[in-house]
């Protein structure tokens, strides 16, 4: 028999599920005692190559309240041509077109390999994808000329028939026509004022004039594509046109008076943008590309005032209740995030300033939409362009690697209910059944909206188990859940992808191995540190902190072998022994740390957690080490300080960072040139060896990272330095000069005196 | 005339020519010489006047209508209730003239000789070129008119003397006839021997009324027609002035002296005194006392012009520059050195003309003084000689203490439908890229520094970047009206000549790209907003030529509702008519006044567009409304572009404010012109151009002396079309006295006529049109009557006397009262007399006095080989010949008028056509006819229309033919078409008022 992390591996390759539990308790009861949620990461496009899309509509529940969709699991009466619905039991009759169904002749979606099955919805006119850019002009001369040529890069890695609009603001907003031949043409708004959806496209013309005597031509709809496309243009149009354009651009012309910041008016660019996208093109596949250099510092969604004197908010004024802006410009933002995610659009902001440019206070619009957020120093920087670069790269089929205006749909068999999800979602508000009360991220619904979706993106969805302590499940019965993505492929067709997972119940009491055995660590980590950053959006850092502290205690009482109060005796089974390790590094990181941090990285850093996959999420919560030597391969090594030796080359992976640290003796020997000396070619290889690595994981990695190539005693070692885990301080000196490692100067627990005390509370029956 | 007797003028005196300044009092010395100065060289009286004949010649008149008290409608009746009080408190609240409570006859002791005799200056020589033979021959008395009863006083006998008792003795009759009375045939020379000379004419009726104008009013009884050319003429009295005048220096060395008629050309020279083509007053010696004003109601006021254009042989201002103390001016109220500033204490200390404070001599500024107590460099600076100049102007004068920026024009053009369909647009770009080679710049500088933008508007916006470095122009459209914006700074005010390939570029697309356009609606006070806002973001002052055509009836600030109703005409609520609609285009005014931004309007409706809302912005900012009424290309665009050319190269000042000081005992209390009023006492202009005047009003405030006489200095402000910030000064010093006739002696009638005009315009917004017609009349009568209670010597009441200064009032009078601003009827549009309205608020004296009493030229009888125009003749139908050719200008149109007889050879000469009824009249322009008939025509075409602030549209109009109608409005001698008397009735209403204020 398969182990369980076989088990897992393949459902998650086959279905992009990871289960907290992959057998589940069998009482609510049971469920909460085993402290970590029955919940699952899902990956609802993980891409599948070897999935071809079904050409045919998926077969529904005819049942008004299900409509779950016919799978794997359901019973089927060959027969009769009937089928019976595993989750309400409801039965049903093949349509038509299956009258040639039977045992050897099954559609695929009845195998068990097609669990996850993709079918391509023939309905409906395919619509272009729509890209518009949000361009600031408040931006420095190169800074403004390499987003300029990147920007006309990207047009020619757009599909032809993509439609691609052009905004650009500084003081004031301009809307730019971009059908008009000789004399460009635009439409300009005042940066201060906030406009209804209904002024902007008044005032951009998309109303349809009032005319209600127009006898002559009847053919109304026409008119429609002439209105919107003065803005939205087929690029294979306008590709010359929209260069030149973009090649003209300046900065923008308004004097800046010394001590001020130049004045931006980021918060109406937005509200026009999506505006105009609303008026025109509603529940069509659409990115706002937001591209900004440095905070709004003018009309609705203001961050920062223009004096140069008054700086940005920090955590500290935060907390201080300081931030007079925030607050303001927070609902500004939420608001059109909200209406962009009910329009099935989505936005990105790519923000490139060395100071804070609001990502706080406008992270709301990716996060509810499902738009990338990107970070950077300047425009001029590879990290900028390529991760520019790489939003526009395809999959083995030649499509772009993201889908528009997804929903997903959860459905549970009747012992389970959805309490809701944690991810770049917004929810449908669309009460079932299936609906628990209690709410866990994003709740109260069995359906979310994923504006953009690209194949990584990665859910966390939380469930609940219905059956009381009295009235257990069952033995021997499976639970089902069936995820259904409605999204807009990047072909522009419709697609609904199923996916039907089911997992066995187990009484608690009597299979409590069964189910320790069944537990994946690792995506309970995630699943848990998504709930902990979800607090944090609300909550003060240290109560999410102890909140989770506590969880973990718990989660060792319950499943840890110990004698009571004899912490020596504490042990863990191996399906639990790296998951207070995760807890360590995790209270560590930047997603619940705020010092050192500013509010805009602490927000970018948890947009990103709250959408990347098991394995990357993983990477963030504990970076990986690598360390490179002459003594044999590259091997993975503790991330410790007692990691950090001499005569070693480390390789840091925080997916944010990519550090490439050379320790003191190498350091001294690459000074010296041994690397460029014929007989030291070895040592060429080995300090070649990292880089080269690095180069792996920079190719595939969306954001790009930063690369840091530093050395012993640099002070880019600051970004290892404090990963690691101080195991070795300055106020543990036995080690000091040892050639054991490498002190770090912190008063930070260590993970050793972490897992002290863990042992020693575990085992309390204090609490 | 239906009038109980016949009103005929006598013979004003025995010889009728009064002196221009002819009146003085008895008994009193000779007041100096400036009275007399220009009197003893060359000073003549107008041309005597034909005595009339017996009046039954002249009822054989037939144009004129019968004159009917009881169909009169535009006067108030003589013997009408309205009590004197209640047209006080009227014309107080108009700012007519609210002396109107001392209507009564003046307490004085009864007219005696003493005061009411009058001087009579040398008879006027007769022109015979001007006169036409048989309608002016010349009889001796100039002015005056009998009625049958006077009839025994044939022509060359004495007047009919109305000045009882003996000559007073210091009489300045001059007895000996000029060398230029060898008169004309029928002139007889007669009045060398007329002992007590009286000036005015004097209207009697036929043997005199016992029963006073009581009797007026009762039956009427079988009238005698009064000849039409008994009357004054204003035709004689320009021609007079202009044969006295015409090519000699005029110098304006003396106080109080009064200058020529503004329709005569001279060379003036500044001696001390502002030329009259800056400042013109309406009298030139003041009352001593406020009583005496109110006694005689005659307006006190100044039309100043302070960019008048001056004609090349005239020495422009100079310019003073005392670097950075800038200008000397009084301690205590500030008024600039000039040259009433009097210098004592060895040149130590001065004393000031107008507050008589004493002020130290800045020590840059010391020189000693000569034996007469003048500076040694008085004729070397031109603060201290001249009556006008400039000052450069420090920091202080600036805003915000920084040099100001050149100015910049902004084109913005309407391209909705129906300018794009007219073809406006195409015509107003292509001429933009000529017109603009040309824009203002000082005169010693290559290029212009005046900056331009551009643009076009619907229902929004277009702002259009021009910058050099651009390839192509870029546009950007604001479609936020409610709250409009400027979208861009830079790029988009640019020199022309940097930018000129790209402006031309956007010049020749403009019409293409709204070729297509089917947009109606329009916007208007954004349009102004946005121009308002790109000047004051670059920081500078400017003009904005706005060239509109519709109603703005989009959804914007300042949208405008057709409320054209002609039901209101003639009710209490007309004036709601004249008022602007919305409230928005006050403030807007203001805000533009504060930034300079001048607001110029070409407009080509096709319909009501409100022109008394839309053009309240251009009159209040010192701009230009220009109207070309259901514009077509054909017909309109070269009066358009002519106007367009005209209007970008005129001399202009901008952002500027004025100030009017005077000396003490009067000061300034009204303005009336395009200006903006923050408080009582500053005129603020966003622009100023040349043909722009200000009618400021003065009042006492205390007791002028005779000795020192009253000072005016204007002070203007401005910044120039380079950016510099200058002082425009121009002084004059008037006269006082104590006696009424030295008033009455000074007074100029054109500058009258321009004083009430504008005065009853204003107060149209306020007024129903009927109370304003009657205090017009009320207080012409009153002037007159007072001159004749105090001035004229006792006659019969039935005369009429005027005094000579006046005597062409009555006529100008008349025709103000039936222009259509005051007289409306369904048939004027309403726009058209919000227009002319607002037309005559900037309105100097010369474009008024034309306006008023237009030009009316034979052509039939040219001399081609003359450069000179032909004389002109009276604006009456009898004039007009079926044999002759006439042209008629007022200063916005001009009629070339054809009669039916017209000659063949003329209308050959002049169309290129075998005969008259060839004549295409749907021309604008004459052909260019190698014709000598041709070619005089079209140069004295030239001549008439130059110095004109507006092309006239030429209409040819054919004897007898509908157009002939609109042609006949202009004939203001005549009964008007639309209502409104002849000359001659006028005249005798006017007289039935003063005989009733007499009694």
């Amino acid at each position: 028999m398969a182990t369980y992390l076989e088990f897992i591996q393949q459902n998650e390759e086959r279905d992009g599920v990871r289960f907290s539990w992959n057998v589940w308790p069998s009482s609510r009861l049971e469920a909460t005692r085993m402290v970590v949620p029955l919940a699952c990461l899902l990956t609802p496009l993980k891409e599948r190559p070897d999935l071809p899309p079904v050409q045919y509509e998926p077969v529904l529940c005819s049942r008004p309240t299900c409509k779950a969709i016919l799978n794997p699991l359901c019973q089927v009466d060959y027969r009769a041509k009937l089928w019976a619905c595993n989750f309400c039991f409801q039965r049903n009759q093949f349509p038509p077109a299956y009258a040639g169904i039977s045992e050897v002749n099954q559609p695929a979606e009845l195998m068990p390999q097609f669990s996850t099955i993709e079918y391509v919805v023939q309905r409906g006119a395919p619509s272009p994808l729509i890209f518009l850019y949000v361009v600031d002009t408040c931006l420095e001369e190169d800074d403004l000329q390499a987003l300029k040529e990147s920007l006309q890069m990207s047009l020619s890695l757009l599909p032809p028939d993509a439609l691609v609009g052009l905004i650009t603001f500084g003081r004031m907003v301009q809307v730019h026509e971009l059908s008009c031949e000789g004399i460009s043409k635009s439409y300009v708004f005042r940066g201060t004022k906030d406009l209804t959806a209904k002024q902007i496209q008044d005032m951009l013309g998309l109303t349809k004039p009032a005319m209600p005597v127009q006898p002559v031509r009847p053919a109304q709809p026409q008119e429609r594509p002439s209105v919107s496309s003065r803005f939205l243009q087929p690029i294979h149009k306008i590709d010359m046109n929209l260069t030149d354009l973009l090649g003209e651009l300046q900065r923008d012309p308004w004097p800046v008076p010394q001590g001020k910041r130049p004045l931006r008016s980021t918060g109406v660019a937005l509200s026009i943008a999506v505006g105009l996208l609303e008026g025109t093109f509603p529940n069509t596949g659409a990115r706002i590309m937001l591209f900004t250099g440095g905070p709004p510092t003018q009309g609705p969604g203001m961050v920062v005032g223009d004096e140069l004197k008054v700086p940005i908010r920090s955590w500290h004024d935060i907390e201080k209740d300081n931030a007079r802006f925030m607050k303001k410009a927070t609902k500004h933002y939420e608001m059109l995030a909200n209406r962009t995610a009910a329009n099935g659009h989505c936005i990105d902001i790519y923000a490139c300033a060395l100071d804070q440019t609001g990502l706080l206070e406008m992270k709301c619009c990716p996060n509810l939409t499902g738009g990338y957020m990107v970070m950077g120093d300047s425009f001029n920087t590879s990290l900028f362009k390529q991760t520019f670069q790489r939003i526009f790269s395809k999959d083995f089929n030649g499509n772009f690697r993201m889908a528009f205006g997804a929903t997903l749909e959860v459905k549970t068999s009747r012992e389970l209910k959805v309490a809701g999800a944690i991810g770049p979602c917004v929810s449908l508000n669309v009460k079932g059944p299936c609906v628990s009360e209690n709410e866990l991220g994003v709740g109260g619904t069995s359906q979310w909206k994923i504006c953009g979706l690209d194949p990584t993106n990665t859910l966390g969805i939380y469930f609940e188990v219905v059956n009381q302590h009295n009235a257990p499940i069952p033995q021997g019965g499976r639970g089902a859940i069936q995820f259904v993505t409605h999204y807009q492929h990047s072909s522009t067709q419709r697609r609904i992808r199923v996916t039907t997972v089911a997992r066995n119940w187990a009484d608690v009491q009597s299979q409590l191995k069964h189910i320790e055995a069944a537990f994946d660590q690792e995506a309970a980590a995630v699943l848990m540190a998504r709930l902990g950053v979800f607090r944090a959006e609300s909550e003060e850092g240290p109560d999410v902190l102890r909140w989770l502290d506590r969880q973990l205690i718990r989660l060792c009482q319950k499943f840890g072998q110990y004698n009571k109060e004899d912490p020596v005796s504490f042990r863990l089974s191996d399906s639990f022994s790296l998951y207070p390790q995760f807890m360590f590094h995790l209270r560590r990181s930047p997603f619940l740390q705020v010092f050192n941090n500013s509010p805009d990285e602490s927000s970018y850093y948890r947009h990103h957690f709250a959408r990347q996959d098991l394995t990357q999420s993983l990477i963030m919560i504990q970076p990986i080490l690598y360390s490179y030597s002459f003594h044999g391969p590259p091997e993975p090594v503790l991330l410790d300080s007692s990691s950090i030796l001499a005569d070693r080359i480390l390789l840091m992976d925080t997916f944010f960072q990519i550090v490439i640290y050379l320790g003191e003796t190498i350091a001294q020997w690459r000074k010296a040139g041994y690397q460029d000396m014929p007989e030291y070619e070895n040592f060429k290889h080995l300090l070649q060896a990292p880089l080269d690595d690095a180069q792996e994981i920079l190719q595939a990695r969306f954001p790009m990272p930063r690369y840091i190539h530093t050395e012993h005693g640099g002070s880019q070692a600051r970004f290892l330095l404090s990963k690691v885990n101080p195991s070795q301080t300055h106020n543990n000196l036995y080690a000091w000069g040892q050639e054991t490692g490498a002190p770090i100067l912190t008063d930070d627990v260590s993970l050793q005196v972490f897992m002290d005390h863990l042992k020693k509370l575990a085992v309390s029956s204090a609490c | 005339m239906l009038q109980p007797g016949v009103g005929m003028i006598k013979p004003a005196g025995p010889l009728g020519a009064a002196p221009p300044g002819g009146m003085l009092p008895q008994g009193h010395p000779p007041p100096g010489p400036h009275q007399f100065g220009q009197n003893g060289a060359h000073a003549q009286g107008p041309p005597p006047q034909r005595f009339p004949g017996p009046p039954p010649v002249s009822s054989a008149a037939p144009s004129y209508p019968p004159y009917s008290p009881s169909t009169q409608s535009s006067y108030p009746s003589p013997g009408s209730s309205a009590s004197m009080a209640q047209l006080g408190s009227q014309l107080g609240a108009m700012h007519i003239n609210s002396y109107g409570s001392g209507a009564a006859p003046p307490s004085q002791g009864p007219p005696g000789p003493a005061s009411a005799a009058s001087v009579q200056g040398p008879p006027q020589p007769p022109q015979p070129s001007i006169l036409q033979p048989g309608s002016q021959v010349l009889p001796p008395p100039p002015t005056a008119l009998n009625g049958p009863g006077a009839s025994p006083l044939p022509p060359p006998t004495h007047r009919p003397d109305g000045l009882p008792g003996p000559a007073p003795p210091n009489a300045q009759y001059q007895p000996a006839p000029l060398p230029g009375q060898t008169l004309g045939p029928g002139y007889p020379a007669q009045q060398a021997n007329y002992g007590p000379p009286v000036a005015g004419a004097q209207l009697s009726y036929p043997g005199g009324f016992p029963g006073g104008p009581a009797q007026m009013a009762g039956p009427p009884q079988p009238q005698k027609k009064l000849d039409p050319d008994s009357v004054p003429s204003p035709i004689q009295v320009i021609e007079s002035d202009r044969a006295s005048r015409v090519g000699q220096v005029y110098a304006t060395n003396a106080r109080g002296q009064i200058p020529p008629l503004v329709t005569t050309d001279c060379v003036i020279q500044d001696q001390g005194n502002a030329s009259p083509r800056y400042i013109r007053c309406t009298t030139y010696c003041l009352p001593c006392t406020s009583e005496m004003a109110k006694q005689a109601q005659i307006p006190l006021a100044a039309i100043i012009t302070p960019f008048a254009t001056i004609p090349s042989n005239e020495t422009p201002l100079y310019l003073v520059n005392h670097g950075e103390a800038g200008p000397v001016r009084c301690n205590r109220c500030k008024a600039y050195m000039c040259p009433f500033m009097q210098f004592i204490e060895g040149g130590r200390r001065y004393q000031c003309g107008f507050c008589s404070c004493v002020n130290d001599v800045p020590p840059f500024y010391f020189q000693h003084l000569d034996h007469i107590g003048r500076r040694l460099d008085h004729y070397e600076k031109p603060e201290l000689s001249l009556g006008s100049y400039e000052y450069v102007a420090t920091l202080d004068y600036c805003r915000k203490n920084k040099p100001p920026n050149p100015p910049a024009f902004i084109f913005m053009i309407d391209v909705s439908y129906s300018n794009i369909k007219n073809g406006l647009v195409k015509l107003i770009c292509e001429e933009l890229k000529t017109v603009l080679e040309r824009l203002p710049k000082e005169d010693q500088e290559e290029t212009s520094a005046v900056r331009v933008g551009f643009i076009t508007y619907n229902k929004v916006l277009h702002f259009f970047n021009v910058k050099s470095n651009l390839a192509q122009p870029q546009m950007m459209v604001v479609t936020d009206v409610s709250e409009v914006f400027v979208p861009l700074l830079d790029g988009f005010l640019v020199n022309y000549q940097e930018s000129q390939s790209v402006i031309h570029n956007l010049l020749d697309q403009i019409p293409e790209m709204f070729a297509d356009s089917n947009e109606n609606e329009t916007v208007f006070a954004p349009v102004i907003q946005a121009g308002m806002e790109a000047l004051k973001a670059a920081d500078c002052p400017g003009k904005l030529f706005i060239f509109h055509s519709s109603l703005p009836t989009a959804e914007a600030p300042g949208k405008l509702k057709n409320r054209d109703d002609k039901k209101l005409i003639n009710t209490d609520k007309e004036k709601i008519l004249f008022q602007p609609q919305a409230n928005v285009y006050e403030s807007l005014a203001k805000d533009c006044v504060a930034h300079g931004c001048c607001v110029t309007l070409f407009l080509c409706p096709s319909q009501y567009v409100d022109v008394a809302s839309l053009g309240l912005v251009p009159l209040l900012t010192g701009g230009t409304l220009y109207k070309y009424n259901g514009f077509q290309m054909h017909l309109d665009s070269q009066q358009f572009l002519n106007d367009l050319r005209n209007d970008i190269e005129k001399k202009i000042g901008f952002d500027a404010i004025m100030r009017v000081r005077t000396s003490t005992g009067f000061r300034a209390t009204d303005f009336f012109g395009g200006i903006y009023m923050n408080n009582t006492t500053d005129a603020e202009m966003a622009a100023i151009d040349c043909d722009k005047a200000v009618t400021v009003e003065f009042k006492h405030d205390d007791k002028l002396s005779e000795d020192t006489g009253a000072l005016i200095q204007c002070a203007v402000l401005y910044t120039t079309v380079s950016g510099q910030r200058r002082l425009r000064i121009h002084n004059l010093a008037l006269n006082c006295s104590s006696q009424l006739a030295d008033l009455y002696k000074s007074c100029e009638t054109d500058a009258l006529v321009n004083f009430f005009a504008k005065s009853a315009f204003k107060a149209v917004l306020h007024q129903p049109l009927k109370v304003i017609r009657e205090i017009l009349v009320n207080q012409t009568a009153h002037m007159l009557a007072c001159y004749r209670k105090n001035c004229a010597s006792p006659s019969a009441a039935s005369q009429l006397i005027l005094p000579d200064s006046m005597k062409v009032l009555p006529v100008y009078m008349n025709s103000l009262l039936k222009n259509c601003v005051l007289l409306g009827r369904p048939e004027i549009s309403t726009d058209e007399r919000a227009y002319q309205r607002q037309l005559v608020m900037t309105m100097g004296v010369a474009d008024s006095q034309l306006f008023f009493y237009p030009q009316l030229l034979p052509i039939h009888t040219l001399d081609v080989k003359s450069t000179t125009l032909p004389a002109a003749i009276r604006c009456s139908e009898t004039r007009l010949s079926e044999e002759g050719i006439f042209l008629l200008a007022n200063g916005l149109n001009m009629f070339l008028w054809l009669g039916v007889s017209s000659p063949p050879e003329l209308i050959q000469g002049i169309f290129n056509v075998p005969s008259l009824a060839h004549v295409n009249t749907d021309m604008t322009l004459l052909p260019e006819v190698g014709n000598p008939y041709s070619q005089t025509l079209r140069m004295i075409m030239g001549i008439i229309q130059q110095k004109r602030p507006y092309s006239m549209k030429l209409t040819i109009v054919k004897q007898r033919e509908q157009p002939e109608m609109v042609f006949r409005q202009f004939l203001v001698e005549d009964k008007g078409l639309y209502g409104g008397s002849s000359y001659v009735d006028f005249l005798c209403c006017v007289h039935k008022e003063i005989c009733q204020l007499l009694n």
